[in-house]
């Protein structure tokens, strides 16, 4: 295969004679395309005579590096095959046409950033509050007609929501146990306060971080599934599907997620705190030798047992916010991979930052209830 | 000419069904191919075989002189250079702008300044008679038939030698169907093109090719002209090409062609 090539050589009237050979292909130029663009380059004077008649092949990509070599026009001296003159025929026809200007950026682009996304908030509260309103009507027309109720996409949503989480909250749940028991004892041996042990972890695990940790883990795991699986049944128009065979999206696709999740959050709930106690425990009795059965004896008088409530309360709730977030995000897919991956991003941090929230408010209306009487 | 496309002794199983057995087919340079052969013949699959998508089970492939596998990963990847290929739905990346999209393998060569690439996707737009004001469009703004024809720019934007399309036409309505058979024609014989492609519409099969390949009973049953094929006794081919619809498809398209 014969390389782009060309050879310059003067002339009598002081002109160049510049003859092009080879082939001027993207496969063959690609890789000293630059190179030749300069020599190219060097050559462009009005007054040089081209004589491309030795090229062998010509596409567009080499068309268009000596288009650009020439100025965008042809020279007035040009030799070439006829089929290698419609290359750059069409060449021109192209660059005749006109070119998309970019749009002038505004002085107060800044300001009209900051209203598009105070409209993106509105319009997302619009339809987070829309979504609530209609499962409560889903939920009006299920007490008329209990017979419409989604049982089985109940059921696979708490297998796959509940039951299938259960192993890895109890891996997190057990482990966190084990380093916040390690690390209260550190300190608590410092005051010979050892037996407060079991008032830390039953407090903080129960009432706090047993519902937070399950919530964050299920966000992440339920809740970027839903999205996506919402998602992607928006893309190929499953949703719309539904919709016209009269099926209510928010009673068979929402509801089954929401109720299972309010569902299967407390029990999670429950089992996690377990864990996460035992995992406590464990590590209680290596590091400051306390009994298991002292621990369990003295769990019930340190906590009492309305925190367990406020805990499986919290599941209850967070698990709801979450699915109805997930199905929030979910329902809001584009039909591109963009906006798959920004809308399921956007439901794990709402999820995850709802969920905060929530707990605050929880922690600010629950003060006066569980602590126990000292 | 040599041969663009060499199959021989191709075997295909999927567990424990065959798709292709002792499977030839020799395309020649230049030629407009229509693969056709009823649902499941195993086209699309045959189509995937030829760009390397899937390995058959036995049986070699040569694509433009040089076999798809082996050679090392610059070898592999130089020859996936020069054919293009179009997705049944276009397959654009949607995260990209039209632009983008065209531009794409341009970039990932990693030798043309962007001033080139800029030029040479407003070409490629062009070719495809879309309007360079469509190059900031995003995919999902487009219509079936522009993400086709953004679909073609982008598999002629490494100038391939070879172009394997899948299905060029389904989803199109026949206003644009037509116009896009004509398109691909024109291109395919302004820039030498052999074309390959698979599809079930007697209209782009008749309006494209300049030839026909049957598939059926796991092998190629007849490779010719349309006209010679039509005079085939064979039930498929009775089937597929002589039934009250395909003929009068057959007829409109050849009085289109005159």
């Amino acid at each position: 295969m014969a390389e782009a090539t060309l050879i310059v050589a003067s002339q009598a009237d002081g002109g160049a004679r510049v003859a092009i050979s080879g082939r001027w292909t993207l496969a063959a130029i690609a890789d000293d395309a630059a190179a030749l663009a300069e020599r190219l380059a060097a050559q462009a004077r009005p007054e040089t005579a081209w004589d491309g008649l030795g090229i062998e092949a010509l596409d567009s990509a080499g068309a268009m590096l000596l288009w650009r070599a020439w100025g965008r026009r042809l020279p007035a001296l040009l030799l070439l095959r006829p089929d290698h003159l419609q290359v750059f025929e069409r060449i021109a026809k192209a660059d005749r046409l006109p070119q998309p200007g970019s749009a002038p950026t505004s002085p107060f682009a800044w300001l009209m950033a900051t209203g598009a996304l105070a409209l993106t908030v509105r319009r997302q509260t619009a339809d987070f509050v829309v979504l609530i309103g209609s499962i409560a009507l889903d939920l009006l027309r299920l007490l008329r007609a209990p017979g419409e109720l989604p049982r089985r996409e109940i059921s696979a949503n708490l297998y796959k929501g509940g039951v299938r989480a259960m192993p890895v909250t109890a891996l997190v749940g057990f482990l966190i146990g084990v380093v916040l028991s390690y690390l209260s004892a550190l300190q608590l041996r410092q005051f010979g306060a050892d037996i407060f042990i079991v008032n830390i972890l039953g407090m903080g695990i129960v009432r706090e971080l047993g519902p937070v940790l399950v919530a964050v883990l299920v966000a992440g795991r339920s809740g970027s599934a839903m999205t996506a699986q919402l998602g992607v049944m928006r893309v190929t128009e499953e949703i719309d599907a539904l919709a016209t065979m009269g099926v209510s999206r928010s009673l068979r696709l929402v509801l089954p997620k929401v109720v299972a999740l309010a569902i299967a959050m407390p029990l999670l709930v429950l089992w996690t705190t377990a864990i996460a106690l035992v995992g406590g425990m464990v590590a209680a009795n290596i590091q400051l030798d306390i009994g298991f059965g002292f621990f369990l004896h003295t769990l019930p008088r340190a906590v009492p047992v309305a925190n367990l409530y406020i805990g499986l309360a919290k599941g209850f709730v967070f698990g709801i916010f979450i699915a109805l977030v997930a199905c929030h995000f979910g329902l809001r897919v584009r039909p591109n991979t963009e906006s798959l991956s920004a809308n399921t991003t956007a439901s794990v941090v709402t999820a995850i930052t709802v969920v905060i929230l929530l707990d605050a408010v929880f922690a600010i209306f629950t003060r006066e209830i569980g602590l126990p009487r000292l | 000419m040599s041969a663009a496309v060499s199959i021989r002794g191709l075997a295909t199983r999927f567990d424990e069904h065959w798709v292709h057995r002792d499977l030839d087919l020799e395309i020649e340079a230049g030629e407009l191919v229509s693969l056709v052969g009823g649902s499941g013949s195993g086209k699309t699959t045959l189509l995937r075989q030829m760009v390397g998508l899937l390995l058959p089970t036995r049986g070699e492939i040569r694509v433009l002189g040089e076999p798809l596998f082996g050679g090392g990963p610059e070898r592999e990847r130089a020859l996936r250079r020069r054919f293009g290929v179009l997705f049944q739905q276009g397959a654009l990346f949607s995260a990209f702008s039209v632009f983008d999209n065209i531009a794409f393998p341009l970039r990932e060569l990693k030798r043309l300044d962007e001033a080139t690439i800029r030029d040479l996707v407003m070409l490629k737009l062009d070719m495809v008679e879309l309007l360079p004001r469509h190059a900031y469009l995003m995919p999902a703004e487009l219509s079936g038939g522009m993400i086709k024809r953004v679909a073609l720019a982008r598999s002629l934007a490494l100038e391939p030698e070879l172009l394997l399309l899948d299905e060029p036409t389904a989803g199109l309505d026949p206003d644009r169907s037509d116009s896009f058979v004509r398109l691909i024609r024109t291109l395919g014989r302004e820039l030498g093109l052999t074309v390959v492609l698979v599809t079930h519409d007697l209209d782009t099969l008749a309006g494209l090719s300049t030839r026909v390949a049957v598939l059926a009973e796991h092998r190629i049953l007849a490779y010719d002209t349309i006209d010679a094929v039509l005079r085939i006794d064979h039930p498929f081919i009775r089937n597929f090409f002589l039934s009250e619809r395909s003929v009068r498809a057959l007829e409109s398209a050849k009085r289109l062609g005159d």
